[in-house]
């Protein structure tokens, strides 16, 4: 069954001494037709191995921007980013994504050569063992009856799925996810968290998450960076391992949510509706 | 704003009092849900006349018939055999050109030579939009080709190509290709500057680039422009072909559909000349309604990616 093998062997002491992903003094800029937008401002951060690291912050924070340039598709202008110690210049399969949108997977392909296509675009596997490996992972988010499917024939939460089947098969160094879950309904997305944790602890992958509601962030990360907007910097590191959905309603996870929702809007000086749908209840 | 009264949440202790209407407070209940029994069949199957309706092929004939109707109404009407043969008329045309003048051999010629330009065209418009997405200047060249000879009618371009390549099949496809390749680029450009953001980073962060890249996910991703491409191009071809067959006659001594045409207007057999535009139409229908779909049904179909 565990056709996966995640580097479980790597030595303890050599993982807390080097991390998996190093962002030092990172600057990113965009342009737009008529301006140049600075998204994040000497940030920092490290993601050691097994890690699940959560960029924390409203809109604006440069937070989808960083993770961008993490996946090789943005050049910071100042800064670098190294995994494994090698900087990162292009996008690799090394680094697999799992974006927002539903329209990521491919629609002519069904959900079992979605989850081969990377496997085999990139030569990781040949189309037996691809084929193997895709079965496997599709298995692991519960949607083996659906293999033979096309994506339009799917919901948004079963998409989500095969993106996450299509990321786990490739056995990244580091899994992005881009605000997987914000497209989905509540009830889903909360079900679509459990799932993720669930194969966390199946298969201790390294994860950088995106998202803008605390609450996500506590219960999905271990570890996060909050981000303040315009321009993006880091506000703070926090530890927020062991949350589950159960102890969203908690003293200590409120007490840990307030301090994050103070931090993200202390200066805030337009009053409440800011953080309508990004606070701590949201 | 009346309706703002029905808020559910509670009056603050201690407020102003409300003077606006409250809800009235209601009993909860729960509930067994029953087996769908009393409530009949979930799932009927549909009658077979809603069936009948539903085949798209029985309703596209429907229409044939009425049209090839409402021509015999007219033409009987009109009782003008030289002018305007009935239906009926063209039809027995059509049988005897099939029998003694060798239409579907000629059909098949003006076909062959359509075939040939076509497959050129296409392999050049592939070549000419990878070049486009590829690199900035490729885009440009596209760009500037297309606004350039798309509205130039190639037939205007027939003179020329019997001037280069004389008088045969080779000015045929010449034109041919010309009447292809500009639509069929500008709408496969068209569906490769469409393809969503992500579905592209989705490709990039496979490790894929150049011709792989085009090949494997933006022509699938942009099928649905292609095949209208395609359509369009199909649709040019056709009457490119024709109207060259008719203002020149002969195609490398073999005569085609517009060359048929052409001759039996000449010698007044005007059903003849009904029979071979029958013909023509005949075979776009064909192409449309069996290859086209065919095509269309087992992708963009299936894919969800048009409805």
């Amino acid at each position: 069954m565990n056709a996966l093998t995640y580097p479980h062997s790597i030595d303890i002491d050599a993982q807390s001494e080097r991390p998996l992903l190093d962002v030092s003094g990172v600057t990113l800029q965009y342009k737009t037709r008529r301006h140049l937008v600075t998204a994040t401002y000497r940030v920092d951060f490290q993601v050691f191995q097994s890690e699940r690291y959560v960029l924390l912050g409203p809109s604006g924070c440069g937070k989808s921007s960083l993770l961008k340039a993490v996946g090789g598709f943005l050049q910071p202008v100042e800064g670098a980013i190294r995994l494994n110690g090698r900087t990162v210049t292009k996008p690799g399969p090394d680094r697999m994504m799992v974006f927002q949108e539903f329209d990521q997977l491919p629609p002519w392909k069904t959900v079992k050569e979605n989850v081969m296509f990377p496997l085999l675009a990139s030569g990781k596997a040949r189309r037996r063992e691809a084929e193997e490996k895709a079965l496997d992972c599709i298995a692991r988010v519960n949607l083996t009856k659906f293999a033979d499917v096309h994506p339009h024939m799917l919901s948004g939460g079963m998409k989500q799925r095969v993106a996450i089947a299509r990321a786990m098969a490739m056995e990244p160094d580091i899994l992005l996810m881009d605000e997987p879950f914000a497209a989905l309904d509540a009830l889903t997305r909360r079900k679509m968290q459990e799932e993720l944790l669930q194969l966390w602890d199946d298969l201790r992958f390294t994860v950088l998450f995106v998202t803008h509601s605390i609450e996500e962030a506590l219960v999905v990360g271990s570890r996060i960076l909050v981000l303040s907007p315009h321009p993006g910097q880091v506000k703070a590191e926090v530890n927020c391992d062991g949350y589950d959905h159960g102890a969203v309603g908690g003293a200590e996870f409120q007490a840990l949510a307030n301090r994050i929702h103070t931090m993200l809007f202390a200066e805030d000086v337009e009053g409440p509706g800011q953080s309508d749908g990004k606070g701590a209840y949201a | 704003m009346t309706d703002l009264s029905f808020s559910p949440r509670p009056r603050p202790p201690g407020g102003p009092p409300n003077s606006r209407r409250e809800p009235p407070l209601r009993p909860e209940y729960e509930r067994t849900v029953t087996a769908t029994g009393p409530i009949g069949d979930v799932a009927r199957p549909l009658s077979p006349w809603e069936r009948l309706g539903n085949v798209t092929a029985l309703r596209r004939l429907l229409v044939l018939a009425a049209v090839a109707a409402l021509w015999q109404a007219a033409a009987v009407w009109q009782n003008n055999p030289l002018m305007f043969p009935t239906f009926t008329d063209t039809a027995a045309a059509l049988w005897d050109g099939i029998r003694r003048d060798n239409l579907l051999s000629m059909a098949w010629t003006s076909l062959a030579v359509l075939l040939k330009g076509y497959a050129v065209a296409v392999v050049l418009a592939v070549l000419l939009t990878t070049v486009a997405v590829s690199t900035r200047i490729g885009n440009d060249l596209l760009s500037t080709l297309t606004s350039m000879f798309n509205p130039l009618p190639a037939i205007a371009l027939l003179p020329i190509a019997m001037l280069w390549f004389g008088l045969g099949e080779v000015s045929l496809i010449f034109v041919l290709v010309h009447a292809v390749l500009w639509p069929l680029a500008l709408n496969t450009h068209a569906g490769f500057t469409s393809v969503s953001e992500t579905l592209r980073m989705a490709g990039r962060n496979y490790g894929l680039g150049g011709l792989r890249y085009v090949v494997t996910l933006l022509i699938p991703a942009a099928f649905p422009a292609i095949l209208t491409g395609l359509k369009v191009g199909w649709a040019f071809a056709w009457r490119t072909l024709i109207a060259a067959e008719l203002v020149f006659g002969v195609s490398s001594g073999k005569g085609g559909l517009g060359w048929f045409i052409f001759q039996n207007r000449n010698e007044l057999y005007i059903d003849k000349v009904f029979a071979g535009l029958v013909t023509v139409i005949l075979i776009g229908l064909l192409v449309e309604n069996v290859v086209f779909r065919w095509i269309e049904i087992h992708t963009v179909r299936k894919w969800g990616m048009v409805r």
